[in-house]
């Protein structure tokens, strides 16, 4: 009638270090001091929908299961509501150790690729950093045909709904002095946070797109 | 008392709402918003998922702006660009790896940051500082009959709680109990409404905001009242979706700063609340 599914991790497969270099992120230290005790999985409105629980995903972390975790819906799934990081009896920061996992599952390119919500993040920054601005109807747009054109379609009565209450600009919007925020992302390419002398960022290496 | 007013993308477009509420009901109430010249993009969630040393940076090109403006204090009505701005701050504060890359960014701008500035929702303004005596002075036309569910939402409570508490918020159950209306027990007033997640993932996403919202009916209110564009979109422009998906659960959902618009005798058009999905019915026809 029914089917148990197990999926089996084996210890041969983990990426040794992996633990060590997120926790050793500004931010994500207190996640040495886990006790496991699940709060952040009971807490989390979208748990139910994760494959790996955010408890488990603080247990692969910091045993190195490094494939397990970035490939994994759960850190696409926080909604950054930090009912977690509130929670936490350790006061581990979890959604910011979520950001840092996000962060290097995009830089690897793992991270699972049907998923729209990647895509929306990349979107998101590439319009912020063109245009200093977002404009939240176009940025819809752009998502829905990259990722399913046919919920696209699905949304034209929420399109209409938004454009006759006057919530669709229909021009971008954007700042004035675009080649000052510009000039100010390219110095952050030119500079490696990992060589300043107070650097503790080892996780931090994938920094700046060089 | 002056204010820079940062009013984020949302702002601009699909919260406009929040905008047309809140520069007249801070004006009654004394407060003028001067908006921070050439402000950009705060980042939001989706580039602190990208980068995170480029998304301080992001942020910091507005509070240094709004350290030249010289206002003593920032005022982000956004719950994601309040976190995200305070957020930054601690990050400049605590990381000075983070701050040595800020600087460097900023003076190419020449700009400079010192952290002199703070950054405040109005909420906090609302109530704290100009305080419910003196908003009750101005109801002109008490919210008499009407029940409102209190939403907050996730980011303006958490994860810092710099004016309320961060699981049991009280700042606008006050706020609309000193306009007159009646404040329904509302439980879920922190939980999550889903985020940028009714976009990208509909079941996810659109349950969280179901659930708010069928919450909010079985209490009996008339109304949600939120303090974010994001949470007020959510709860307002996916009841087609809802109702496909589970059962209609139509409950207007308006700004706080709207309820208070109208308490001060304020004309609805001019609040914006046209611009909701569904209609708010008069007040004093609510209860009926």
């Amino acid at each position: 009638m029914f089917e148990l599914t197990r999926t089996i991790k084996y210890e041969a497969d983990r990426v040794k270090g992996f633990g060590r270099e997120v926790t050793s992120v500004p931010g994500c230290e207190n996640l040495e001091t886990c006790i496991q005790c699940g709060t952040c999985s009971g807490v989390c409105p979208l748990s139910i929908y994760m494959d790996y629980s955010p408890r488990q995903v603080m247990a692969l972390v910091r045993s190195d299961f490094k494939n397990e975790v970035l490939r994994s819906h759960t850190i696409w799934l926080c909604a950054s509501c930090y009912a977690c990081t509130s929670e936490c009896p350790r006061k581990i920061r979890i959604t910011d150790i979520m950001y840092e996992l996000k962060q290097r599952a995009m830089h690897e390119g793992i991270y699972p690729r049907k998923f729209p919500i990647p895509v929306l993040a990349q979107e998101f920054t590439k319009m912020a950093h063109k245009r200093g601005r977002v404009t939240e109807n176009f940025l819809a747009t752009i998502l829905f045909l990259k990722t399913n054109i046919m919920a696209a379609l699905g949304m034209w009565k929420l399109g209409l709904g938004l454009l006759t209450r006057g919530r669709f600009p229909l021009k971008w919007e954007s700042i004035k002095r675009r080649s000052e925020l510009d000039g100010m992302m390219k110095t952050v390419d030119n500079i490696s946070i990992d060589a300043l002398p107070q650097a503790q960022h080892h996780g931090h290496k994938h920094n700046g797109g060089h | 008392m002056k204010y820079s007013y940062f009013p984020g993308c949302s702002l601009k477009g699909t919260g406009r709402a929040y905008e047309e509420s809140i520069i007249p009901v801070m004006k009654a109430l004394g407060a003028e918003l001067e908006e921070l010249d050439d402000w950009n993009c705060c980042g939001a969630t989706a580039y602190m998922a990208v980068d995170e040393v480029k998304a301080c940076v992001m942020a910091s090109r507005n509070l240094a702006i709004a350290e030249k403006a010289g206002n003593p204090e920032v005022l982000a009505p956004c719950s994601a660009c309040y976190l995200v701005l305070n957020k930054t701050k601690h990050y400049l504060h605590d990381s000075p790896p983070v701050a040595h890359v800020v600087n460097q960014a900023l003076k190419t701008a020449n700009l400079t940051y010192s952290g002199n500035t703070p950054v405040r929702h109005p909420l906090d303004i609302i109530v704290n500082d100009i305080g419910l005596e003196a908003i009750k002075k101005k109801v002109k036309t008490p919210l008499k009959g009407l029940k409102v569910a209190p939403y907050y939402g996730c980011q303006m409570v958490r994860p810092y709680a710099t004016f309320d508490d961060q699981y049991n918020p009280t700042s606008m159950d006050r706020l609309f109990q000193a306009l007159g209306a009646e404040v329904v027990r509302f439980p879920l007033k922190t939980r999550c409404c889903g985020g940028s997640l009714t976009g990208t993932l509909p079941e996810p996403g659109l349950l969280c905001t179901y659930i708010i919202l069928k919450e909010a009916l079985k209490r009996g209110a008339d109304v949600v009242a939120t303090v974010c564009p994001l949470c007020q979109f959510n709860l307002d422009a996916y009841h087609d979706q809802i109702a496909a998906k589970w059962e209609p659960a139509r409950i207007p959902t308006v700004y706080f700063t709207q309820l208070m618009g109208l308490a001060f005798g304020m004309d609805p058009v001019q609040l914006g609340l046209q611009r909701g999905f569904v209609a708010m019915k008069p007040v004093g026809q609510a209860a009926a």
